[in-house]
């Protein structure tokens, strides 16, 4: 470890407007993205918004940015085991029929709002 | 007990001792990844398996009250960010202003919350044995405060969603048991963050935390805003389901 005083890194106030005018920019976007219809695409562009803010929330208020390597390993750690129990379970589902004989339905796009006869 | 800085022999230094308590605090967070990570992935599975009673149960909810309590709970973190600068920087009188800010927000969402809830409650849309999906398009004079024209749209969507699962009662409340069991358990960490809130704000009142020792307030603050990002991902996976027409 180094002998170095490494004297604590202070967000200024300017950074947190920015990070919170952008987190509230993104939550209008998810609510106007979620009114358009992109088919099965609507849930991977509601995470994926919900993805970036929580990486600003995680990189700026919660100052991981400024943190000690071992700190960002042990986040990193974190995701990579939620990826792990997320991909691999879901793939198990994704590949495999039920009891009734019928597929997992990954790419289920029909919607409520047009019959399902049409 | 009051530790007001103090570097314990184990420690080079108090930068070092502060590292090591959020490290701490990271790996706790880390297990509470996994926990709600878990309980997302259920809910992931049996939403496409449902789709359709999924999706009508999304469409019960208010957009309006869920976003303003997305705004609500940035703007807590903002002021909870704020809160951790004041200690850094020495800003006693600061400190307990911010804290009562993000207690006021945190109390703001309360308060929408128990609407929502009782709203559910209104509806008959709690799972168990009076749950009905079809109660307010069946009851409209039960359902005032529903608007005429969304309980025309919620017929049609039932009528839909009927003929592509017949066993929709069942599959809403799945919906439903997730509803309240996510955003329950959310609360309840929003309760326990709201508690921690008061004893930082006694402390700070009584002026404990310095640019030299905040390590409380750090800490907090890295719940708070983890409980800021469960809810930045329960917002759209529970309210925007199929919104568009």
């Amino acid at each position: 470890m180094s002998e170095h005083e490494h004297t604590e890194h202070i967000v200024p106030p300017s950074t947190y407007l920015v990070i919170i005018f952008t987190l509230l920019f993104l939550t209008g976007l998810t609510v106007f993205a979620a009114y358009i219809n992109l088919g099965r695409f609507n849930i991977v562009v509601a995470l994926g918004i919900a993805t970036l803010k929580a990486t600003l929330v995680v990189l700026f208020f919660m100052h991981a940015k400024y943190s000690p390597k071992r700190t960002k390993l042990v986040i990193m750690a974190g995701i990579f085991w939620l990826i792990i129990l997320l991909f691999m379970t879901l793939s198990d589902y994704a590949s495999r029929v039920d009891y009734r004989g019928v597929h997992f339905p990954m790419s289920q796009n029909t919607s409520l709002h047009s019959s399902p006869h049409s | 007990m009051h530790r007001t800085g103090a570097l314990y022999g184990q420690f080079k230094t108090l930068e070092q001792q502060k590292d090591t308590a959020s490290l701490g605090m990271w790996i706790f967070l880390v297990t509470e990844v996994m926990f709600f990570g878990g309980i997302m992935l259920a809910y992931t599975i049996n939403r496409h398996t449902y789709y359709h009673a999924f999706a009508m149960g999304s469409n019960t909810l208010s957009i309006q009250l869920g976003g303003f309590n997305t705004v609500v709970l940035l703007a807590s973190s903002f002021t909870m960010a704020m809160a951790v600068w004041s200690s850094q920087t020495g800003k006693k009188k600061l400190i307990p202003m911010f804290l009562t800010l993000t207690i006021l927000l945190g109390f703001v969402f309360f308060g929408v919350k128990y609407i929502e809830y009782a709203q559910k409650f209104h509806h008959h849309l709690v799972p168990g044995r009076n749950f009905d999906i079809t109660y307010c398009v069946n009851n409209p004079s039960k359902c005032e405060d529903i608007d005429a024209a969304d309980l025309d749209v919620e017929r049609a969507e039932i009528a839909n969603a009927l003929a592509a699962d017949p066993d929709l009662n069942s599959h809403a409340q799945l919906y439903y048991s997730a509803y309240f069991g996510m955003t329950g358990l959310h609360a309840l960490h929003m309760i326990i963050g709201a508690g921690l809130l008061f004893w930082l704000l006694r402390g700070s009142l009584a002026g404990r935390f310095t640019p030299e020792w905040n390590t409380p307030v750090d800490i907090v603050g890295l719940y708070w805003h983890f409980v800021d990002i469960v809810w930045i991902y329960l917002f759209p996976l529970l309210y925007l389901i199929d919104r568009h027409k």
